[in-house]
């Protein structure tokens, strides 16, 4: 994310406990953090999300409103998602519009919601090639402890299914949960050293080279992937990566029900 | 990824609507050194795809809190120009352009020596004439050939091609069809000496297995990239050397 500079020995510290298989918070290689969902915390919003992933914080607020479709796409409603890291998340970041990395997060987010089917847009269609509703997903980085990118996916996924249709509020009948099918979950690692590591927190991140983020949908089939950061993967790590994957979004999809 | 049709993708035989098979790409031709003014230059077609690819520097780093005292940085602008799609795009930057200029970044990031180069900048200069699908990877396989045309140090040259799904089945390098009406796209770029992976994205939906067949594709596919890139390089500097002998 961003270039704070790390002292060697927290480094160093950092690389010696992996050679032990181990980490700063006692966590394995493989372990999630613990995970907390709090959902329908903003009434103003259609649906919301808290989600607490070690010490990172991130919400997620659905607004979901009458607009019209895209020329290209007349029976389908609309998905966008957004991400903003305000200065209030990190001391790093700084207020203005989203830069390349909240870009890159929203994006990878957006995917695996849009790419596994998550809402049905189908059935987001008011009057064809006139009226559909525009679901917008906006997720803020509250506090910032490293893998944004899971805790913006679990956030933005929890927001979509508790969401409403405020179908009464446009006089459009009567409101009605937003049409979710399935559970879209990421799972980014980080490359540090030659380890590969789940949920890498925020020191854990100024130090390693590479990620890759990949997510599952409900079948365990891939939806959508991204590399990131100046380093490079093997194909044998890519390899495991998917493994875990499949492994980790399973039980996170058991956690957040 | 997300449109239907009736179209047939891949026919009985598995020939696709360019008459390729699912393992083929699409014809690729390449230059070096075509522009006048910039560092280094490519020029280069996949397909319908034409991509022009420019490097500056390694010169002063601006904006100025960018500069690295360590090593230099790779700034990419990966551009579409308007009429290079089928509806008019909107000048300027847009979300996806800042995404593919990052990774694509961070990709070449991997193979240049920036280390030799404290505080500069080498900036890349990325412009979709022509789209068809598949512009990320003909435009960092553009860039790498630039760098490599602007004398800059690298480990190696790093080619980039997708693969993906259309009708249910893994293809190679999709065209604008396949990824329009196709079920999953997949971009990658390698560095070739070692098949370490610098540019990986994944969007659709695709098993395990045919993800491992569209990995193995587009990595084989790499290095055939590779080879062309090479002979791109070759070509531009014996003609440099006839002209001067």
């Amino acid at each position: 994310m961003s270039n704070e500079m790390m002292s060697e020995i927290k480094r160093d510290h950092i690389l010696r406990l992996l050679e032990k298989g181990t980490r700063q918070d006692g966590r394995g290689v493989k372990d999630f953090r613990n995970i907390e969902v709090e959902t329908g915390l903003i009434e103003s919003a259609d649906g919301s999300a808290r989600v607490r992933l070690g010490n990172t914080t991130v919400i997620a607020g659905i607004k979901i409103i009458p607009g019209t479709p895209f020329g290209d796409t007349p029976n389908l409603g609309v998905l966008t998602t957004g991400m903003e890291l305000i200065p209030m998340a990190h001391p790093t970041f700084e207020s203005g519009p989203p830069g390349e990395d909240a870009i890159e997060l929203a994006r990878v987010v957006d995917r695996g919601i849009r790419e596994s089917g998550m809402v049905d847009v189908e059935a987001l269609c008011i009057t064809p090639g006139e009226e559909v509703w525009m679901c917008y997903i906006d997720i803020y980085a509250i506090d910032h402890d490293g893998n944004l990118f899971d805790a913006a996916n679990l956030a933005a996924v929890c927001a979509l299914k508790s969401a409403i249709i405020p179908c009464e509020q446009y006089g459009k009948g009567e409101n009605k949960h937003l049409p979710v099918t399935c559970t879209p979950i990421s799972v980014t690692e980080a490359k540090v050293g030659n380890t590969l590591i789940v949920d890498p927190d925020y020191d854990e991140e100024q130090i390693s080279t590479a990620r890759l983020t990949v997510t599952t949908d409900d079948d365990g089939n891939f939806r959508a992937m991204q590399k990131g950061g100046c380093g490079s993967i093997t194909l044998d790590e890519l390899s495991q990566c998917l493994d875990r994957a499949v492994e980790i979004g399973a039980e996170i999809r058991k956690i957040i029900g | 990824m997300s449109g239907h049709t009736d179209m047939v993708l891949v026919d009985e035989n598995g020939m696709r609507i360019d008459g390729r098979t699912a393992e083929q790409h699409r014809p690729i031709k390449i230059e070096a050194g075509v522009l006048h003014n910039a560092d280094g230059s490519a020029y280069v077609e996949i397909g319908k795809n034409k991509v022009l690819a420019a490097v500056y520097g390694p010169r002063e780093c601006h904006p100025r809190h960018l500069q690295n005292p360590e090593k230099a940085i790779v700034q990419v602008k990966y551009n579409m120009e308007a009429y290079s799609v089928s509806d008019r795009k909107r000048p300027g930057t847009d979300r996806r352009s800042i995404e593919i200029s990052k990774i694509t970044a961070e990709a070449l990031e991997k193979v240049v020596l920036t280390e030799l180069y404290p505080r500069a900048s080498i900036d890349v200069y990325i412009e979709i004439l022509q789209a068809n699908a598949g512009t990320r990877c003909a435009g960092l396989t553009a860039a790498s050939v630039a760098l490599a045309d602007a004398g800059i140090p690298m480990r190696d040259i790093v080619p980039a091609i997708a693969a993906g799904k259309a009708d249910g089945k893994v293809l190679l390098d999709l065209n604008k069809e396949e990824d329009n009406y196709g079920q999953a796209d997949v971009p990658i770029a390698i560095v070739p000496s070692t098949d370490e992976i610098v540019l990986l994205q994944m969007d659709g939906n695709m098993t395990r297995a045919e993800l491992d067949h569209a990995i193995e594709l587009a990595v084989n596919a790499c290095h055939e990239v590779h080879d062309l890139q090479v002979d791109a390089l070759k070509r531009r500097y014996s003609k440099d050397r006839e002209a001067s002998e």
